[in-house]
């Protein structure tokens, strides 16, 4: 564990660093690290796909299973998101149920997903009230390096995207899978970008050492038609104005527009 | 109020079994009575609870919290301890017979995402640093919930807080805005956040302007959205003289009390 002190003078040399234009990296204010993306890296899994983020590095599988809708949208296919920070990513990670930090980044994931309507669950659904099938998007972070949510983000998206479907029949309200596939009925593309607040300046796609001494941060997901889909601030000892919030969504829609473009081709 | 209060009741009565198929009427008027930038009824109250150091009790609509604080105090376990700090704990919780279908009282994925968004609302206003190594308790449980349990259990929890003496730069007050019918509304209740578009919670420090908590679920194009947080904003106002006044007069009856 890193002591206070050291946080708190690399808090200094962070701050006067971003106050006077620059980052530790080089890198502009609201620049990305290098994105790589790769689809179909497991093969069992229906999606997947593996981002990079200058050495954030995070793993999405998409599997795709049957169950019972929820009662309350019966025609619906059934979404959950989850997120492993397993132990392997950093040495703050460690083994056991998710904690806080992961349950928030799989909801935040999730309500971008969800909100975006980036899946359409009603072809997902195949007799209403009964069975329908279920996608479960799996976040697992393997190099922990800052801004893990943009990458999780994305990760989850490119893996969608990459996702396919056996064929199928039903017979006896029972699913028999046909040879052949088809891709997931993908109907938007949510693109996440969080800002973080250290001094009085928004950076985007903070590194580790800006995250842990940023004051605040604020995740804005928009959809493929530059509307707000899920936000969400997070970051304990900071606080945003409402001239900062609305100078994010405008670099949000750009920025946004693109990121997106690294995980939809065409 | 008070006269709306008859009118809402009668509205309620209408809508518990079926859905609504308008959530906002010709006249701008919504399912329980109210126009578009109206708050919901609200009652608070400082000082409830015997054991807690700080405690408070909000209803807002038919949303009913009970906040209490402890500490600050020895850190339990002892690892989550900061050498140059307090820590926050914080547990949101809903009671089983809070909603319609019970609830489990096991904490859910959403309990833990809320109880850490609440944390870091209150934290920004809590002077962390006069007490290093030691743990600050917010305990909030939702006896009855109505849709914005969240914003009412920041607000009662800053006043719990006040009430407990802990140093504050501020009051936190929080009040969420959506999108409900086609129209950016205030303070949306269960039925309105369920079948309404959109809802953006927003936490306020109201003399430092700062917000320290800000959500959104839904789809908003970006103009609508800063409506909302407006919106929200101006709620926050509205609640922070209620919330003021709930925490005058704790103490007002104590010194009344004084000098009997």
């Amino acid at each position: 564990m890193k002591s206070s002190i050291v946080v708190n003078i690399k808090k200094k040399r962070i701050t006067e660093l971003i106050a006077s234009g620059k980052r530790t990296d080089g890198r502009g204010p609201t620049d990305y690290r290098e994105i790589q993306i790769e689809s179909g890296v497991i093969e069992k899994a229906e999606g997947s796909a593996r981002v990079r983020l200058g050495k954030t590095e995070v793993l999405v599988g998409v599997k795709i299973g049957t169950g019972t809708p929820f009662s309350d949208v019966p025609d619906r296919g059934v979404l959950t998101v989850n997120a492993e920070l397993v132990p392997l990513a950093s040495p703050s990670f460690e083994p056991g149920p998710p904690g806080a930090q992961a349950v928030e980044l799989a909801r935040v994931v999730d309500r971008g997903i969800r909100e975006s309507k980036a899946i359409d669950l009603e072809k997902l659904c195949v007799e209403s009230g009964k069975l329908v099938f279920v996608v479960f998007i799996d976040v697992y972070v393997l190099n922990h390096d800052g801004n893990l949510i943009d990458a999780s983000a994305l990760a989850a998206l490119a893996a969608l995207i990459n996702a396919k479907m056996f064929k199928y029949t039903v017979e006896e309200g029972k699913i028999l899978k046909k040879p052949g596939y088809t891709p997931l009925p993908i109907t938007n593309y949510p693109i996440a970008v969080t800002f973080a607040k250290i001094g009085n300046k928004l950076i985007l796609d903070t590194e580790l050492d800006e995250e842990q001494v940023s004051d605040a941060r604020l995740t804005i997901t928009m959809t493929k038609d530059g509307n707000i889909c899920a936000v969400q601030k997070g970051g304990g000892s900071g606080y945003f104005t409402k001239e900062e919030i609305s100078e994010a969504t405008k670099i949000a829609i750009e920025k946004t527009a693109e990121l997106r473009k690294f995980v939809v081709k065409n | 109020m008070k006269t709306n209060k008859k009118k809402l009741n009668k509205k309620r009565g209408k809508m518990t079994n079926k859905k609504p198929e308008k959530l906002i009427d010709k006249k701008g008027i919504r399912l329980d009575g109210r126009k578009v930038d109206e708050l919901r009824p609200v009652k608070m109250e400082v000082g409830v609870l015997a054991n807690a150091d700080g405690s408070a009790y909000i209803e807002q609509g038919r949303n009913k919290i009970l906040v209490g604080v402890y500490g600050p105090k020895e850190a339990h376990p002892r690892h989550i301890a900061k050498q140059d700090r307090a820590v926050i704990q914080c547990r949101y919780h809903m009671a089983p017979f809070s909603v319609d279908d019970r609830k489990s009282p096991a904490p859910s994925r959403r309990d833990v995402e809320l109880s850490k968004v609440i944390r870091e609302a209150l934290e920004p206003a809590v002077f962390l640093k006069y007490y290093p190594r030691t743990s600050i308790q917010v305990f909030i449980e939702i006896l009855q919930a109505d849709g914005g349990t969240r914003c009412a259990g920041i607000t009662a929890a800053a006043l719990a807080l006040a009430d407990a003496g802990i140093p504050m730069r501020d009051l936190v007050v929080a009040c969420a805005a959506g999108k409900a019918g086609g129209k950016i509304a205030l303070d949306l209740m269960d039925t309105e956040d369920k079948i309404g578009e959109a809802d953006v919670p927003v936490a306020l420090m109201p003399n430092l302007n700062g917000i320290t908590l800000l959500q959104m679920d839904g789809n908003l194009s970006v103009d609508e959205f800063n409506t909302a947080v407006d919106m929200a904003l101006g709620g926050c106002r509205k609640l922070y003289e209620l919330q003021r006044e709930a925490l005058k007069s704790k103490y007002v009856s104590a010194e009344e009390a004084k000098e009997e």
